[in-house]
């Protein structure tokens, strides 16, 4: 039996072996997703992010819990960051999802960002795939602690849960560009704490600024206390009636071939780059460059372009 | 890019003390290692599922209670039955002497008492990678 026969049937080693593959690039990673992709397109992908310490993960432990009472197989794919200098990475999401580690319809998998920018790492749009082929009716993607451009999410998401809590102080103006676009729930956490109404007022007027559309109204903002278990129901409510609404306007499909092609375009890009690596060894070619610059031999246009047309020469002549 | 070592530190058992496990798994990632860490109180079978779903190749245990001689075995029964024998087990806590022959007998197969400088710990990783990256 292949490794992708094995995830189709949601046998959990299979499914962890699948997202190692993809994660380290190994050999066999196209291959797996191409056999997988006929499997994929029923699961529905939620996006959860938000700033550090909003209490994503304890959410994500509620919303579980509401998933399975729904019935339904859920997935998780929590991200945290990988240390810039050492590679290293301490995964800590599940540690508040535990409660979940020995129900079969629960499969939680932690993914250092390697390296990756945009709040997410490189690998996870193909782990949803393969979780969307092993038969999970929920996705859910959440994302390293966020501050103002790891907007990657909404490119991945049919919908994003966007955590605040109160405490940042003025932070909610900070957050106004990038992230504050992408919610398309707003969950304001902690809502046990005195300041979180006046969080509330300021998320208001932010989204009363906004121009909302027919495909994409104003979102609504929920308030939850994770750790007290309240607001979760309303919460629930919430995401069904947008996920609803999506469904009937076309936005969830408008969503999903925007994924593609971003998805498309990103293979073609680093493809083409592979391809010429390999041919013309800029590598080796650099340090000369770099030489002719620093001695001001050259300028840096001219001599960039005058590579880029012998690059494609060389490229012609193989 | 060279594949990445993913560790699950992980605490068995009813004791609540996680200064060592947290010691371990920060110093783990700061050597470069990917560090699944799961906090106190997890069953045997919590740990290996946690294991399986998260790919690891190896599982650090850390205990204090003295039930070390059930709860790191019972791991690694666990993980056998499970069709997960590659997945390497290591143990750490107050262990006396005179159990680590014992531990080591049953598949746990390092045992680091206190006062183990974390090089000895990364040391027995790196003596391991090519027989886990190659499994």
């Amino acid at each position: 039996m292949t490794l992708a026969d094995g995830v189709r049937q949601g046998q959990q080693r299979a499914i962890a072996r699948a997202i190692s593959l993809v994660e380290n690039d190994l050999p066999g990673r196209e291959e797996l997703i191409d056999r997988l992709y006929p499997s994929t397109g029923k699961a529905v992908v939620l996006g959860l992010t938000g700033p550090p310490g909003a209490g994503k993960s304890t959410l994500l432990d509620r919303l579980l819990s509401e998933e399975r009472k729904a019935g339904r197989k859920a997935a998780v794919i929590a991200v945290d960051p990988s240390s810039p200098f050492t590679g290293g990475a301490l995964l800590g999401d599940r540690l508040r999802m535990q409660s979940h580690a020995l129900d079969p319809g629960v499969y939680i998998r932690s993914m250092a960002s390697r390296g990756h920018l945009g709040g997410i790492a490189g690998a996870t749009a193909d782990a949803v795939k393969i979780f969307d082929a092993a038969g999970y009716d929920r996705v859910i993607v959440e994302t390293l602690g966020v501050g103002q451009t790891e907007i990657e999410i909404a490119q991945l998401s049919d919908l994003v849960l966007l955590v605040l809590v109160p405490g940042l102080g003025d932070e909610i103006q900070a957050l106004k560009a990038g992230i504050m676009e992408i919610g398309d729930i707003y969950v304001i956490n902690k809502s046990d704490k005195d300041e979180s109404a006046r969080l509330r007022a300021e998320v208001d007027y932010v989204l009363s600024l906004a121009n909302p559309t027919p495909e994409r109204p104003v979102p609504p903002v929920v308030m939850v206390s994770a750790l007290f278990d309240r607001g979760i129901d309303d919460l629930i409510d919430s995401i069904a009636g947008r996920l609803q609404r999506y469904a009937e306007t076309g936005e969830i499909d408008r969503r999903r071939r925007l994924r593609l092609r971003r998805e498309l375009r990103q293979q073609l890009q680093s493809k083409i780059n592979d391809h010429i690596e390999r041919k013309v060894e800029i590598d080796r070619q650099m340090d000369q460059w770099v030489e002719r610059l620093i001695s001001h031999q050259e300028t840096p246009y001219a001599l960039i372009n005058r590579q880029i047309e012998w690059i494609f020469k060389e490229m012609d002549r193989s | 890019m060279e594949r990445k070592i993913r560790i699950l530190i992980a605490k068995p058992g009813l004791d609540g003390h996680d200064r060592g496990a947290k010691y371990i798994a920060r110093a783990l990632k700061d050597a470069g290692y990917e560090v699944i860490y799961t906090g106190i109180r997890q069953s045997p079978e919590s740990i290996v599922r946690t294991a399986l779903q998260e790919d690891v190749d190896f599982v650090g245990l850390s205990l204090l209670s003295g039930a070390h001689n059930e709860l790191f075995p019972a791991v690694v029964d666990e993980l056998q039955r499970q069709g997960a024998q590659d997945v390497v087990v290591f143990g750490g806590g107050v262990i006396p002497d005179s159990d680590i022959a014992y531990l080591r007998d049953k598949g746990v197969e390092a045992v680091f008492t206190p006062g183990t400088s974390i090089s000895a710990v990364i040391d027995f990783i790196e003596a391991n990678r090519e027989r886990v990256v190659s499994r």
